[in-house]
């Protein structure tokens, strides 16, 4: 089910244990349900790109792997580790807040509307999940966060409050935010959706670099030039369901199934 | 090209260039709007200051009387102590009722059901008779069992911690509310964001929720702190000499009672004058960040920016400009 898998410096990530596996996902919201049953695996320095139209499970996928959202029926395993459950014997015993709390540091999520904090500056946002949740001492974090921000190319920017820079700038200063926690994998929940399209360029910039130096990334998107270029594997969802999984190469230029072409048509 | 020869028109011939000097409009009618209002209410400052009836001297007189000078002191007292326990316990309020624990929900629901539904003047004089509900105060095992310990209710509340706990008791109520509003003014994406960063809801309620809300709270707690100011005078049921029982006090022997009310609604005013500045550099200080409208420079910047307006309109007529 597995084709062979390469991180980008071309090592076979295949052999290596998946760094996210979703199991079985299912999520109803009362009686609507959303994930009919989601199997995917991600592994070490993958890029994987989730593409599907609005309401078919995407985002709410994306938001279980971090624990936003509660699965209304099987698991996800970020890191080896159970995501919100405690095994117990046969039984998964549901974690406490604090401990998911806890867990959640080693996910990094970007939001469609970026969520920075506006009562506090770039850099007060930078630092304040590494001094208060990993206790950081301040220089450090500091020190982190400056270079977080070189990173993303917002250094210059550091102590204006957030309402003054653009979406683009904004969205650039949460994916530093999210990357100075030390994430193991990065989520990407439509990171450019609500930008205007000259400041998509910045962001998604931004996003390849950080594929280039090795970073686990999931990202949802409909931006397809980026899928073709940065992803080493695409997925499509309709439904609730992952209908179609493999290379660009073949989702989005050769897609098999019948659903698939009919989106990536729709979008091109 | 013709100019347009019609004068007085909206309507240009095809061929013809309207004008280019533009002529603001102006407003002969506001200005002597203001003019009158201006002249009513300086007529009526006038008629107040020489009306013998309000007996100025006395006001005088009366305006730094020790008497008065203490009850203010009990006032500006009660008022600060009931409305930081008030607000304290209101935070802790709105927070149980937007709990997910139901009897925790429940409970601060009714507390505010009654706190609200009950008069102030009523739960005053309770607490003030609650020796005659309740003779002791004992902590003892529940539904009628024996004490542990306890003291007599008499000795445990004086005046003061009747009147402290009633108003404080009764304004959490209302602050509460006013807190649980300005909490449901933060997106719910601020707290998303973050939980994803790892910060627990402790963490998020005190380092990203409850400052964003102070923004919202600020205003209207302003409000709850001067209307405290007046509220607390309702003490003077219980016979705690506040602002205006020590004013009733002097009145009820010398008759005065015009004058001595003129006299603390002065004090009053001052007291409102100055929680209104500290209201807006505190809303300044919530406020840092965001840009919204409604936030103008206050009356000191208007009142600079004026000045140097005329200083600049005088020079320019001094200097005019060369044609």
């Amino acid at each position: 089910m597995s084709a062979t898998t390469s991180a980008p410096d071309g090592t076979d990530t295949s052999t290596a244990d998946p760094i996210v596996r979703i199991i079985d996902l299912h999520k109803s919201f009362g009686t609507v349900e959303v994930l009919k049953g989601v199997d995917l695996e991600v592994h070490r320095g993958q890029v994987v790109v989730i593409l599907g139209r609005s309401g078919s499970g995407k985002s709410t996928m994306l938001r279980c792997v971090n624990h936003l959202e509660r699965p209304s029926r099987g698991t996800v395993v970020v890191d080896g580790e159970v995501v919100g459950y405690r095994i117990k014997g046969d039984k998964l015993h549901e974690l406490p807040p604090s401990a998911v709390a806890k867990q959640r540091t080693r996910t990094g999520m970007v939001f469609q509307a970026y969520n920075l904090f506006p009562h506090m500056t770039v850099l007060e946002n930078l630092i304040e999940a590494p001094r208060r949740v990993k206790g950081v001492n301040r220089a450090e974090a500091v020190k982190d966060a400056m270079r977080a921000l070189e990173e993303v190319g917002m250094d210059h920017k550091a102590d204006v409050y957030p309402s003054t820079l653009s979406g683009g700038q904004q969205q650039r200063v949460a994916i530093a935010r999210a990357l100075v926690m030390k994430p193991s994998v990065m989520l990407f929940d439509e990171p450019t959706s609500a930008l205007d399209p000259e400041l998509v360029g910045e962001v998604l910039n931004v996003m390849k670099r950080l594929a280039t130096s090795g970073m686990t990334m999931m990202v949802v998107t409909h931006e397809i030039g980026f899928a073709r270029g940065v992803a080493d594997e695409v997925v499509f969802m309709s439904e609730g369901r992952l209908v179609e999984k493999g290379p660009p190469s073949q989702v989005i230029d050769a897609p098999v199934h019948e659903s698939t072409r009919l989106f990536i048509d729709s979008i091109l | 090209m013709k100019a347009a020869t019609v004068t007085d028109s909206t309507r240009v011939a095809p061929s013809a260039t309207p004008p280019s000097e533009l002529v603001p409009l102006r407003h002969p009618g506001r200005r002597l709007a203001a003019l009158l209002v201006l002249l009513v209410a300086a007529n009526l400052g006038y008629s107040v200051m020489t009306n013998d009836n309000f007996e100025w001297p006395v006001v005088r007189e009366y305006l730094f009387h020790p008497e008065i000078m203490a009850g203010l002191r009990t006032t500006l007292i009660l008022t600060a102590s009931s409305m930081t326990l008030g607000i304290t316990l209101g935070i802790i309020l709105a927070a149980c009722r937007m709990s997910e624990n139901r009897v925790l929900s429940s409970l601060s629901g009714a507390y505010l059901w009654f706190f609200r539904g009950t008069p102030l003047l009523v739960q005053l004089i309770f607490w003030f008779n609650l020796s005659a509900l309740y003779p002791r105060l004992t902590l003892s095992v529940p539904f009628g069992g024996p004490e542990i310990a306890g003291a007599a209710t008499n000795g445990v509340l004086n005046l003061w911690a009747v009147a402290i706990i009633g108003l404080t008791l009764n304004e959490s109520a209302y602050m509460a509310e006013i807190v649980r509003g300005g909490l449901l003014s933060v997106p719910r994406h601020q707290s998303e964001a973050a939980i994803a960063l790892g910060m627990n809801r402790w963490l998020t309620f005190r380092r990203v929720v409850l400052p964003q809300a102070l923004r919202v709270i600020v205003p209207p707690t302003g409000n709850q702190v001067i209307g405290m100011l007046k509220h607390s005078s309702l003490v003077s049921i219980i016979a705690l000499a506040d602002l205006l029982y020590s004013a009733q006090l002097i009145y009820s022997q010398n008759f005065r009672t015009i004058p001595l009310l003129v006299v603390i609604s002065l004090w009053y005013l001052v007291c409102t004058t100055v929680l209104s500045y500290a209201q807006s550099h505190i809303e300044r200080h919530y406020g840092r960040g965001v840009h919204v409208g409604g936030q103008r420079p206050g009356g000191l910047a208007k009142l600079r920016s004026l000045g140097s307006r005329l200083a600049q309109r005088s020079r320019s007529n001094d200097n005019p400009t060369p044609a």
